[in-house]
């Protein structure tokens, strides 16, 4: 069993894509018209074949309290795995990105929160001994 | 309004204190993670949740929104009262 695709809930998923692609650096994978909206999908230029997020259109009732209330408490929906978080802080915060939690050392990772622009938080995690 | 002195009189309370006053402004996500990794505390986030609100209520911890996420601050003035009360220095109050 493999893990092939997670989903967020993005609030407008053209700004999304903007986002994951030009601010975070992830590349289109599935941009397929899918009525009023799309299967959108991205991938990591480091791995084109490993798991695909989908952001996934937050219109359902249930996902605006349910994303209200981790957004309150600080809690990221998805962990990014990057080379070193305190050079993404710097070079995030450049282009205007705002993190609730900056880069912490929190033992074994270092560890930061941000704001994705589209209603979630995102933690980046950079393990101190690679997995 | 909790007593200041029964809201310190916890371990993970004077922790969360510690960590706030390391570094104001953090989300309970941000507390809990810290006191998990850097301190071994297993409580659970409600757990840390209803801390945060006796220290809210004996007023050394505020809050305020920023954008959609809610910050904690430490508020150390009701410390002042117990150094009033017995002070270090061999000074007479002012």
């Amino acid at each position: 069993m493999r893990i092939q695709l997670t989903s967020i809930y993005v609030d407008d998923q053209r700004a999304a894509l903007a986002f994951y692609t030009d601010v975070l650096g992830f590349t289109t994978h599935h941009d397929i018209p899918l009525g009023d909206d799309f299967w959108l999908t991205v991938v990591s230029p480091d791995a084109p074949d490993g798991p695909e997020l989908l952001l996934e259109p937050s219109g359902h009732p249930a996902v605006k309290p349910y994303r209200d209330a981790l957004v309150e408490d600080g809690i990221p929906l998805a962990q990014f795995a990057v080379d070193d978080v305190e050079s993404e802080y710097q070079r995030l915060t450049g282009l205007g990105v705002t993190f609730t939690q900056p880069p912490t050392d929190i033992g074994p990772a270092v560890v930061a929160v941000l704001d994705d622009t589209c209603g979630n938080l995102i933690q980046l995690i950079a393990p101190k001994t690679p997995a | 309004m909790t007593d200041v002195f029964r809201a310190l009189d916890d371990e993970t309370r004077r922790l969360i204190l510690d960590e706030l006053a390391a570094r104001d402004g953090q989300t309970l996500f941000e507390i809990c993670t810290t006191l998990t990794m850097r301190h071994g505390v297993g409580s659970t986030r409600q757990a840390i949740s209803q801390h945060l609100a006796v220290l809210e209520d004996a007023g050394l911890v505020t809050t305020e929104r920023r954008g959609r996420t809610k910050l904690h601050h430490f508020d150390p003035t009701p410390l002042d009262a117990v150094a009033r009360r017995w002070p270090t220095t061999g000074k007479a109050d002012p």
